[in-house]
């Protein structure tokens, strides 16, 4: 009986290596793991089938270049929800960022002025991450506070009036284009693509789900708890500054209060996706269908001129919908 | 032992009555016909073995659990109880192991929660100040009612329950293992409570298998093993002994694989001297490659916190680890599995498994770097990995990729051991590793955890169900009140007075102390 325990690479040809089922049965549950596919492609049969101006190249690449902004905001986000905890402060990143790269493009640079942006919302991120993993503060109330403070400070540079920009070499990452499509787009589905592999394939993104899935077993597993959190925030600071920068640079202008408004649809998007409020569970396509979603939603009522006071009413419904369902799928676990 | 002719009991003077009672669950009987009597203003202890059917028929009483077949009669009635509540309502409450206070609220707002004196709507706060003064003052607690409860400790949590349980005007408390979490003046506060509660005309049922504490507060025994009564009668023709005696000699219906012997290599973990304060003290034991070390003791013995020392838990205060020879001081989990010491948690559901994770991910989690290369899975070589480990372990799945809660408990528990020794240990700290499954995926764990001694591991087993330590191990470290009391060889004493030795800590059964 040779090591009947644990298998080395090596040992494998004298074991049964027959391969698993890949696929268990369709229950329940998975039916409602994949409800938000299912009213994504049926809202977007309908709306092609109902108006011929929806499935056009012109309406969909506008609609992703609308929502280029956002879907970063919320691929960022996903990351700390799915480690337990939420980011508030991502819209005030995301202002911040903007404003820094629009100041500092004429003295050092496009290219360099976006680098350092991103980089600010990274340390922003990891501050926010030190705030609840060292000072023990529930993330929701750090940034909330940080929000603040970040909003001040975004004041406090731009003295509180709107600045503007004037270097091509800036506008050109959200005005610009290539392949058919503005370059914002391209950088978000980048981006999504990016972090769905690495949420979904690296071992960092393992100790995501496993520290929001069950925070003491991951303490057993010898999971570092403080540094995977500390590394989700840095990732939404991080995403934040880049949707800050692409909104910057599609209008040419920044002010301390662009993002503040976004905080709540990005976190929406995740949530309508399907990734679950109390962490542990989702996935970065969820996100980008979240965001779709909620894209598609707006865009359908102003192809068919509907009255846009309802839009908000379905897209409420749609997000109790959601926490219903996930928190349904948790008492019945 | 009969409750004949000497207490001859009057209707009157019994409180709560079972008669042929039965409870099964899943494949273990754990009462199989039970009848106790009550009698007002008592204190009634239920002792028995871990498994031998005392906390369930405690719990039959309290309305938490309910029977298959069989009456409970209180006030010579018989009563069906759906839930607690409705026992509540009867009179009768529980205090339980897992105590179930909110910390965030003062005492008063506890002792009154759901049963709150209201005047108008509102909490009559004077009403409510005035009956907490008068139940404290009844038990003789000193307790302030406007402390947090998160502030106290178990002891004073315990008045807290037994206060709530007086407010919900009980006349029958069940005190289910009153004392394990307790340390030794706390126990006596506890047993004078006790004595108290019953001097103000409320009667108690005491469910224990702290046989000294049982014997010091009660005024009937009854012992429980293999969910039948042996006896019952006044405590005071008992002495820990003849408890123990009645106690043991259960059947056994587990079957263990053979042990193999362990090789008579350096110690893989060597603790000297190990303690932490007032919780154990001058623990010294090693544990070499293939060989099963069990710790064997009640619920308080310090055998649990020891274990949970050795995988880097818990800091002790005092005392010396070594690993292979080298001192080493654990700080956190981390720091023992990067020195071969991995833990299989106690329960699976809160400490071990990601029960909404796939299979394959909560086997990996412990050393995702054997299945990753510059930060990414390598999704292949872990399937192939762990659907190995897994098919030698037997779990039945749908796919590596299933949850882990579609899983049945047996299975959960093969992937929590799988997961501990994904880590190749040197040294397995098993706790209770078969908790909550059923006799047949029991035996298969024994097996697994012989085989993984014999390929060379160490392992250092705790279990409440001390049978299965018994059954598994090389050697057994019996402990008592915080200390090792004796070294045994399984081989060589028989169960029963090994577990005589668990119970009283009498050693004139064993070896000598180690």
């Amino acid at each position: 009986m040779t090591s009947r325990s644990t298998v080395t690479p090596q040992q494998l040809d004298a074991q049964d290596t027959r391969p698993l089922p890949r696929f268990a049965l369709p229950t329940m549950r998975r039916v409602q793991d994949y409800a938000v596919v299912g009213i994504f492609l049926l809202l977007f049969i309908v709306l092609s089938l109902w108006t011929s101006a929806f499935f056009t190249k012109t309406n969909i690449v506008n609609v992703l270049d609308q929502n280029a902004a956002i879907g970063v905001l919320a691929l960022g986000e996903t990351f700390t929800i799915i480690s337990g905890n939420f980011d508030l402060s991502i819209g005030s990143v995301y202002s911040l960022a903007g404003i820094v790269g629009i100041m500092l493009t004429p003295i050092l640079g496009a290219a360099l002025a976006c680098i350092i942006a991103v980089l600010c919302g990274a340390v922003l991120g990891i501050m926010n991450g030190g705030l609840v993993v060292f000072g023990r503060v529930h993330s929701f109330i750090a940034t909330l506070a940080t929000q603040y403070v970040i909003y001040g400070l975004a004041l406090v540079v731009t003295g509180g009036i709107i600045i503007q920009d004037t270097n091509p070499g800036f506008l050109v990452v959200g005005q610009g284009s290539g392949g058919g499509m503005e370059w914002a787009v391209w950088i978000m589905l980048g981006l999504a693509i990016v972090t769905g592999v690495f949420l979904a394939r690296s071992v960092f993104g393992r100790y995501v789900y496993a520290v929001g899935g069950n925070r003491e077993a991951a303490r057993l597993s010898g999971v570092r708890i403080g540094t995977v959190v500390i590394a989700a925030f840095a990732i939404s600071g991080t995403m934040a500054a880049i949707g800050g920068i692409l909104a910057a640079s599609l209008v040419g202008t920044a002010q301390a209060g662009t993002g503040t408004g976004l905080v709540l649809p990005a976190i929406a998007s995740v949530i309508i996706g399907g990734t679950s409020i109390f962490g542990g569970e989702g996935a970065i396509w969820r996100t980008v269908l979240g965001v779709l979603l909620f894209a598609m939603i707006g865009n359908g009522f102003a192809l068919l001129s509907l009255n846009a006071t309802y839009q908000e009413i379905v897209e409420g419904a749609l997000i109790i919908v959601a926490v219903v369902a996930d928190a349904w799928a948790r008492s019945r676990s | 032992m009969p409750d004949g002719d000497a207490v001859r009991t009057d209707h009157d003077e019994v409180i709560a009555e079972v008669r042929g009672l039965v409870k099964r669950f899943g494949s273990v009987q754990a009462l199989r016909g039970v009848d106790v009597r009550v009698v007002r203003r008592t204190v009634h202890a239920l002792v028995g073995e871990n498994g031998a059917g005392k906390s369930t028929l405690g719990r039959v009483f309290s309305g938490a659990v309910q029977p298959d077949a069989g009456t409970l009669l209180i006030d010579g009635a018989p009563v069906r109880f759906r839930q607690p509540r409705d026992a509540q309502r009867a009179g009768v409450v529980a205090v339980s192991q897992e105590l179930t206070l909110v910390p965030q609220l003062d005492v008063i707002d506890n002792v009154f929660l759901g049963v709150e004196e209201r005047r108008a709507g509102l909490i009559a706060t004077a009403r409510a100040r005035d009956r907490f003064e008068e139940l404290t003052t009844q038990l003789g607690f000193d307790l302030s009612p406007h402390q947090r409860v998160r502030n106290l400790n178990v002891a004073d949590r315990q008045k807290v329950e037994i206060i709530r349980a007086l407010a919900r005007t009980a006349r029958l408390v069940v005190l289910d293992e009153p004392t394990s979490a307790l340390v030794a003046n706390e126990v006596t506060q506890l047993l004078d409570i006790v004595r108290r509660l019953v001097a103000n005309g409320t009667t108690v049922l005491f469910v224990s298998h702290a046989l000294q504490d049982v014997l010091d507060v009660s005024d009937t025994v009854t012992v429980m093993r293999d969910g039948e009564v042996v006896s019952s009668g006044p405590a005071s023709e008992q002495t820990p002994d003849t408890l123990a005696t009645a106690m043991l000699g259960r059947t056994h219906d587990l079957s263990f694989p053979t042990r193999r012997p362990p090789t008579q290599a350096e110690s893989v973990l060597s603790v000297r001297g190990l303690g932490l304060r007032r919780r154990f003290e001058d623990v010294t034991f090693d544990v070499r490659p293939r060989e099963i070390v069990g710790l064997a003791g009640l619920v308080d013995s310090g055998a649990g916190l020891v274990a949970g020392a050795v995988a880097g838990v818990i800091r002790p205060t005092r005392g010396q680890m070594l690993i292979d020879g080298v001192p080493v001081r654990l700080t956190s989990p981390t720091d023992a599995l990067r020195h071969g010491i991995s833990l299989l948690p106690e329960s699976r559901r809160d400490e071990g498994l990601f029960m909404r994770r796939p299979i394959r991910e909560n086997v990996t989690v412990g050393k995702a770097s054997i299945v990753s290369r510059w930060g990414m899975m390598r999704r292949r070589l872990e399937g192939v990995l762990v659907g190995s480990q897994l098919r030698t372990f037997d779990v039945r799945m749908s796919s590596l990729d299933a949850r882990v809660d579609t899983l049945s408990g047996g299975n959960q528990q093969k992937v929590l051991l799988a997961k501990s020794v994904f880590v190749r240990p040197k040294v397995l700290v098993a706790m209770q590793p078969t908790r909550g499954v059923d006799v047949g995926a029991k035996s298969s764990i024994y097996s697994l955890l012989s085989d993984l001694a014999h390929d060379g591991m160490g392992i250092l087993l705790v279990s409440p169900e001390i049978e299965e330590v018994y059954g598994l191990a090389h050697r057994i470290l019996v402990m008592h009140g915080g200390r090792v009391i004796a070294e045994v060889d399984p081989k060589a004493i028989a169960y029963d007075e090994m577990m005589r030795l668990v119970l009283t800590a009498d050693r004139t059964g064993g070896e000598g102390a180690a």
